[in-house]
């Protein structure tokens, strides 16, 4: 068989359209919805993301046919319900690529996966004098759990610098860790700016000093193939309600020997194997961290989330997201009187800017009023709105359904708030 | 359908581009800072009072052109009143644009081109931060004030 034969089935493949938006859109009713007379524009995908049918259909058929408390009952639908919990487990398991489902501890978002984190591994392993490293981009969700243990702890918060475009100083993050430091907290992908920060050498140089990190990978997940162990993450947090998923559902993935190592989160039912007056034996893992009856529709829903991901594949979501911001990065940077705020060569999903004379609530007011959904404010990140001198940002975030009319929606629409306020 | 212009009515834009006493008071004798933590709106309010009466009032900040613009004409409608008279301003304001009631649209003279804020309950905070942190002045009091 000669190379040149088989040009032609790579590129046969290569040109097949087999990303479709249009069928992906079908599968998100909401995208159906009209407001004030414009066709729905969800550009608020980092906020939280639209469900597609699956996900609706599985929380639905939760309650209709396996609805039972877990690990109880000898009854029929509690073995069915923890079935499907401990199946839901493998399935992230196998998202993230991690070693192990007693790796995987379900948490009701990002933000208590990384209190958790803070409340145990922080509260047990950082002391007066010592020192947690973040970054200057990070969301207040993995800024003020770090910031309790250190004013409990007589601890110092660290904060790793970022230049102008929102890349993270990668010589300044390694000069901060120092002998005091105990532990590194940092965001895969800034919500605010879309910057994707080089974890991997983040996380070996912290490891170099015996450093664990804690990674905020809710901005991630959505958006970019995830896999743990190639980062060599010591503990990774996620939200369902980010990746398609329903609210109230996220994860905690942490290895198995720090996980072994820290002591309980919350106490209650399903973290402990024996309870007297005197002493209470805890559970193994993963149900050590998982006290108190789960949210088991929400892990249902987040089951079908990653199942509605790897049906249409996270690289080809990847792809056209890249396509997309890349389009809308042009577009909108075109525009008179528009600067972005984020302009990292690494970014995925997230076009923040700002317009000159204009506030971000404004032109939020005006976009709405063409049925197009941003963001204005602070995004939960006032430390890198104040980096950049500016109040809020308006921010496009994007998911796999958007599309390039979509962005030309959104560029229209700041022209009309140059007209309004002209 | 509430429409744009209703909102952002002319008025409203040309005192959000050129807002009136916009300035720190440096005779003032009262002054108090309001914040709206979801947007990151904040102005200050100085108020020189002599006795009951605001003889003299300025702001200082940044904001959405509805939050700016209802400060500046604010400082223009009590300016000369007396605090139960600015009070009662407030009063009346604040049940038109949060459409509880037009009664005293008439009496609210130019501020009545804010009446369009009811349609879009996301930006009641944004026309009265200005008066809830005038009427924090009012009361003489430092610390800081919050819409949330």
């Amino acid at each position: 068989m000669s190379a040149a034969a088989a040009v032609p089935i790579r590129e046969k493949s290569a040109t097949k359209p087999s990303f479709d938006v249009e069928k992906i859109r079908e599968e998100f009713p909401i995208l159906r919805t009209k407001v004030h007379g414009h066709p729905l524009v969800y550009l608020d995908n980092a906020a939280t993301s639209q469900k597609p049918q699956a996900v609706i259909d599985a929380l639905v058929r939760y309650y209709e046919s396996e609805n039972a408390n877990i690990h109880r009952g000898v009854h029929y639908l509690s073995q069915i319900a923890t079935e499907a919990f401990e199946q839901a487990r493998e399935t992230v398991r196998a998202f993230v690529n991690a070693a192990h489902t007693s790796e995987i501890i379900f948490t009701r978002g990002t933000t208590e996966a990384i209190n958790l984190v803070a409340q145990t591994y922080g509260r047990a392993h950082v002391g007066a004098g010592d020192e947690v490293l973040i970054t200057a981009m990070e969301h207040h969700s993995n800024i003020v759990p770090w910031q309790m243990l250190c004013e409990e702890k007589g601890a110092k918060l660290r904060v790793a610098p970022m230049n102008d475009e929102g890349e993270l100083l990668l010589e300044e993050f390694e000069k901060l860790l120092g002998l005091r430091t105990k532990v590194v907290a940092a965001g895969h992908v800034s919500n605010a700016l879309g910057t994707i920060n080089p974890l991997k050498q983040m996380i070996a140089a912290a490891h170099a000093r015996g450093i664990p990190v804690m990674v905020d990978g809710a901005q991630a997940v959505p958006h970019i193939a995830v896999d743990v162990r190639a980062l060599d993450a010591d503990f990774y947090a996620f939200s369902g309600h980010k990746m398609y998923g329903p609210t109230g559902i996220g994860v905690l993935y942490g290895k198995t020997a720090l996980l072994e190592a820290m002591p309980p989160y919350q106490g209650g039912g399903d973290m402990i194997s024996s309870v007297t007056f005197e002493k209470t034996t805890y559970n193994k893992l993963p149900h050590k961290f998982e006290a108190g009856t789960p949210d088991m529709a929400g892990v249902a829903g987040l089951k079908a989330a990653i199942e509605f991901m790897n049906r249409v594949g996270i690289e080809k979501i990847a792809a056209h997201e890249h396509e997309l911001l890349e389009y809308a990065t042009g577009v909108m940077g075109a525009l008179p009187g528009v600067r972005l705020i984020g302009t990292a060569r690494e970014k995925a999903s997230v076009l923040s800017f700002v317009l000159e004379d204009v506030h971000p609530h404004d032109i939020g007011t005006i976009l709405d009023q063409q049925g197009i959904a941003v963001r204005t404010g602070h995004h939960c990140a006032q430390p890198v709105m104040e980096r950049f001198s500016i109040p809020a940002t308006v921010r496009a975030s994007f998911a796999a359904y958007n599309t390039k009319a979509e962005v030309d929606a959104l560029a229209r629409g700041i022209r009309k708030v140059g007209e309004v306020f002209a | 359908m509430p429409e744009l212009r209703d909102l952002y009515q002319e008025v409203i834009l040309e005192h959000s581009k050129a807002p009136r006493n916009f300035k720190a008071l440096e005779g003032a004798n009262h002054k108090a800072e309001g914040y709206n933590p979801l947007c990151g709106d904040r102005f200050t309010v100085y108020l020189e009072m002599d006795g009951d009466k605001i003889r003299e009032v300025g702001f200082q900040g940044a904001g959405c052109a509805i939050s700016k613009a209802s400060a500046s004409m604010m400082t223009q409608s009590v300016k000369g009143k007396t605090k139960a008279e600015a009070e009662k301003i407030f009063a009346q304001f604040h049940e038109l644009v949060t459409g509880h009631s037009q009664e005293h649209e008439g009496e609210l003279g130019k501020l009545a081109v804010f009446s369009g804020v009811s349609e879009f309950p996301m930006r009641v905070k944004c026309a009265t931060l200005a008066w809830h942190t005038l009427e924090a002045a009012l009361e003489g009091k430092q610390e800081k004030i919050s819409t949330e």
